[in-house]
């Protein structure tokens, strides 16, 4: 069995967070969810915290991303500047892949 | 539906309140308790977190920051079985009996 | 474990001037437990207490006076935040959790915040202020940092961009400031005086030679 995910995502890839409400501990905050954002950093590789939190292995090992919103489609009504960012370490077992528009 | 720690864009208008407190003598050791257990992996960051978000939601939100954390303990040493709550009852007891 | 919340439905130690609250006398047993049974002793939650309280903002401030002055370093500190912070005579034990330092430049202000408990860089600027953990700031920063930072007094123009850092993993951010006007003639140290923690935490910029002196 491997101990660690695969980088799944390169700098630049779109991504997708998932939305669920796991029981137990989790780290992807709900404003987040369901969100599409741009990858712009390989934070590292991780054990899961949502193993850890319950004194289990946090295998297999996660990586984690950096990963940049616009606020304004992250709230509805966003009150700044439309260049305004927020970012968000994300595990990769939370973000799905999203096409950028004009690929095949 | 966010759980009561989720708490990144709760409605909310009221105003920071940018004053500080010193800490007591009692917070600066159950902060520094944390930090040894942890250096001997009797309690990690992840189960610590956890612990705080099981804590009833008006608890959480009334509790201050380091009894949050004084309850955590509590709980992750009862589960681990290095404490007991017998005991901890007892202790408590007896030093306020010391009084 | 079914009876464990009874003790938490105790009243929260507010307002009390007869002695110790419930929370702090728990804390206390705890402590005294652990010490009778040999699982840690009385000296090393003395060190560790030293330890924090010996911690505080100006070591960040140091880190960002000399990123100021030295490109090569300020290179190294974007790049390997924990190596930079080690070569300035640091020691951050090897648990430090990964530290990332992010610049703030003419065109971008960060903001840090941490919206799910408190995540702060402990090791580099000590213990995190009351405001920062407050379920106000979790709220408020991510949907309206703007109205935060006029809070602390800090508005930002329209041209500069806005990023928020939320500290939701294994991660602690700290913020680079931007080096105030009018500080050519400064040495390190001077500089190093302009630096406060909220600055590094992003909801205010450095002082500036003027506030300085005043």
């Amino acid at each position: 069995m491997a101990t660690d995910a695969s980088v799944k995502y390169r700098i630049n890839d779109l991504v997708k967070v998932r939305v669920a409400s796991p029981p137990g501990h989790f780290r992807t905050p709900t404003y987040i969810q369901g969100k599409t954002g741009q990858i712009v950093a390989l934070c590292g590789v991780f054990p899961n915290p949502e193993s850890l939190a319950h004194a289990g292995s946090g295998l297999p090992k996660q990586p984690l991303y950096r990963v940049e919103f616009e606020q304004s489609e992250v709230w509805a009504e966003y009150p700044g500047p439309a260049k305004d960012k927020i970012l968000v370490d994300i595990y990769q077992h939370w973000l799905e892949p999203v096409e950028a528009p004009g690929e095949p | 539906m966010p759980r009561v720690h989720d708490r990144g864009g709760w409605s909310t208008n009221e105003p920071i309140d940018r004053s500080d407190h010193q800490l007591t003598d009692w917070e600066r050791r159950i902060d520094a308790l944390h930090g040894v257990l942890g250096a001997k992996g009797l309690r990690t960051t992840d189960e610590m977190r956890r612990a705080i978000e099981s804590l009833e939601p008006e608890l959480y939100e009334s509790m201050s920051y380091y009894e949050k954390w004084t309850a955590a303990l509590e709980i992750l040493l009862l589960e681990k079985g290095v404490l007991s709550k017998e005991e901890i009852n007892q202790q408590v007891a007896s030093s306020k009996g010391q009084e | 474990m079914s009876d464990q919340h009874d003790d938490h439905k105790l009243h929260p130690g507010i307002g009390e001037d007869s002695g110790p609250s419930e929370y702090e006398l728990r804390a206390k047993a705890m402590e005294d437990l652990l010490v009778t049974k040999g699982i840690c002793t009385r000296e090393e939650v003395q060190r560790e207490v030293d330890l924090m309280d010996a911690r505080s903002p100006s070591d960040g401030a140091k880190i960002v006076a000399r990123a100021w002055v030295d490109s090569d370093y300020k290179a190294m500190l974007l790049a390997d935040a924990h190596t930079a912070i080690n070569e300035l005579g640091f020691h951050l034990p090897d648990t430090t959790p990964q530290l990332a330092v992010v610049e703030n430049t003419d065109t971008v202000h960060h903001l840090v915040v941490c919206t799910l408990c408190s995540c702060y860089p402990r090791m580099l600027l000590g213990r995190p202020p009351d405001w920062y953990k407050s379920l106000s700031y979790r709220s408020r920063a991510v949907v309206e940092p703007r109205a935060v930072m006029r809070e602390f007094g800090l508005e930002i123009g329209e041209e500069v961009e806005v990023r928020i850092l939320d500290s939701t993993a294994d991660l602690r951010y700290l913020v680079l400031p931007k080096r105030p006007e009018g500080t050519e003639n400064m040495s390190e140290a001077e500089l190093a005086g302009l630096v406060t923690r909220d600055s590094m935490i992003g909801v205010t910029t450095p002082r500036t030679p003027e506030t300085a002196a005043a």
